[in-house]
């Protein structure tokens, strides 16, 4: 079920569109809403982390060289990461 | 055989969704549906039947706890009315979304303002595109009756979808009547355990209600209505079944006297009975004329008003709610879209009567159809009016 949203037929969705399978959120990528999105400027970033507590959609990630980026599958482009980073190592800019 | 006995119709609703095997009733008291939530309340309290009577502080909790409470399974019940239902209003398509099969019954009553406690249909009709099934009730034994129906379409396997039973507040839920209670064993072998398609529990989690964006929101709207226009068949399945084991046929569209008559009118709910005295005092004088009931709201019987109105020539159809700034009354709109693609149609004529309880009196159904004899059915003319309206 979770791998034919949105592709599945009016016939083929469950009844009450009850999801079965769990972890199905993880594959509906939400990010196509975004018109921006944010950029890290590593040379400004301190690796605090403050942007991974504030994204309301828990899509920034740590990489293994400690720097964040946003899974841009799930980044609604909010920019609240932006407004909160204290280095001001993230900008947002608009999507192409 | 069942025993008849008196009983005021809200008690008697009460007794007869005490017969189904509920596991949870979540019912807020409101004039005229009070008496149901009491008398459900006072049938769990001194265990004459096995559910949890949830207490709610609101109608919106009562519908939400229902639809929580169904979502695991359970089969559930509540009631409303009125100002209530109004509040329910956000709830109703998600339970028909979820497709979930809560029975609701609903003491029909007008919604404020001005502030009235009376009977219309003016709390119905704004809730008509929820998605749920609809269907109205004529006296005290069609409610006890319906009531009991309502689990068992509800939770057909091609249906699962809400029910809603609308008894005409006042009118109907506070008449003593004589009414025959089926038998329990009978009810029981009528109305088997729900099964669900899905449940809500730990051992195996599923998503209910879950997000639905512009990718997938269409299929599942298209397919909440599939599942309505397609209740029909179970509903008469449901309604043979009943009539074969309790003897009481139901028909989604009911007529008297109509089959050779020249001019129909048409009722909705409690005024059906009434409506056939005037039809009687009319044929004894001679003039065709013959009633129709609407007995299912949703889904819309199109099929079976096409058919008893192919040869009349004048229709009258009454309405007890106002849809302000429109075409004419809810049912009214409803009649003439079925017509639309008729060759053969009548002149029809809407007039708004009953409004926050007032009386409908045989004369009064005698004045509509002797108000339309004289007009020519060659020329059709919009006709909306308030019949009995104070005018200076």
């Amino acid at each position: 079920m979770a791998k034919r949203i949105g592709l599945a037929t009016w016939q083929e969705i469950t009844t009450g569109c009850v999801v079965f399978d769990p972890g199905s959120a993880s594959e509906y990528h939400t990010g196509s809403w975004r018109a921006q999105r944010p950029i890290w400027d590593n040379a400004k970033c301190i690796k605090c982390g403050i942007c991974y507590v504030f994204c309301p959609e828990g899509c920034v990630q740590q990489s293994e060289d400690g720097f964040f980026k946003a899974n841009l599958d799930y980044c609604k482009g909010c920019g609240i990461c932006a407004h909160e980073c204290w280095p001001r190592a993230i900008t947002i800019v608009e999507e192409k | 055989m069942a025993k008849r006995v008196g009983m005021e119709v809200a008690v008697a609703v009460a007794e007869a969704v005490g017969q189904c095997d509920i596991d949870m009733a979540a019912v807020y008291p409101i004039t005229p549906q009070s008496h149901i939530a009491e008398h459900l309340s006072d049938l769990v309290a001194d265990g004459k039947i096995d559910a949890e009577f949830v207490t709610v502080e609101s109608e919106h909790s009562a519908m939400s706890a229902v639809i929580g409470a169904s979502g695991t399974g359970a089969r559930v019940y509540t009631a409303t009315s009125s100002q209530g239902l109004m509040l329910m209003h956000e709830l109703l398509p998600i339970a028909s979304g979820m497709r979930l099969p809560i029975v609701m019954g609903i003491a029909n009553r007008a919604v404020s303002g001005p502030l009235n406690i009376l009977n219309d249909h003016s709390d119905i009709m704004p809730q008509r595109d929820s998605g749920w099934i609809s269907i109205f009730v004529e006296n005290g034994q069609e409610a006890v009756d319906v009531s009991i129906q309502a689990f068992k379409i509800a939770e057909h396997k091609d249906v699962n979808l809400p029910v809603c039973v609308n008894i005409d507040g006042f009118q109907l839920t506070h008449m003593v009547e004589p009414l025959e209670f089926p038998d329990q064993e009978l009810v029981d072998k009528f109305l088997p355990p729900r099964v669900p398609y899905a449940t809500l529990h730990p051992s195996k989690p599923v998503t209910m209600g879950a997000f639905a964006m512009s990718d997938y929101f269409t299929e599942m709207q298209k397919a909440k209505d599939e599942a309505l226009i397609n209740s029909k068949k179970v509903i008469l399945e449901v309604w043979d079944e009943w009539a074969k084991m309790f003897g009481r046929a139901y028909k989604p569209v009911e007529t008297y006297k109509a089959d050779d008559a020249e001019i129909l009118m048409l009722t909705m709910g409690s005024m059906g009975e009434t409506a056939e005295m005037a039809i009687d005092a009319l044929r004894a004088k001679g003039v065709s004329v013959g009633l129709i009931k609407l007995r299912l709201w949703r889904p819309f019987p199109f099929e079976e008003i096409k058919a008893v109105l192919k040869a009349a020539k004048k229709l009258i159809v009454t309405d007890r709610a106002v849809s302000f700034g429109g075409p004419g009354g809810p049912v009214f709109s409803e009649i003439k879209s079925a017509l639309y693609s008729e060759a053969r149609r009548p002149a029809i004529y809407n007039y708004i009567i009953g409004l926050g309880g007032r009386d409908v009196t045989v004369k009064d159904f005698i004045g509509m159809v002797e108000k339309v004899i004289p007009c020519s059915a060659e020329k059709t003319v919009d006709t909306y009016e308030y019949w009995g309206v104070r005018e200076s």
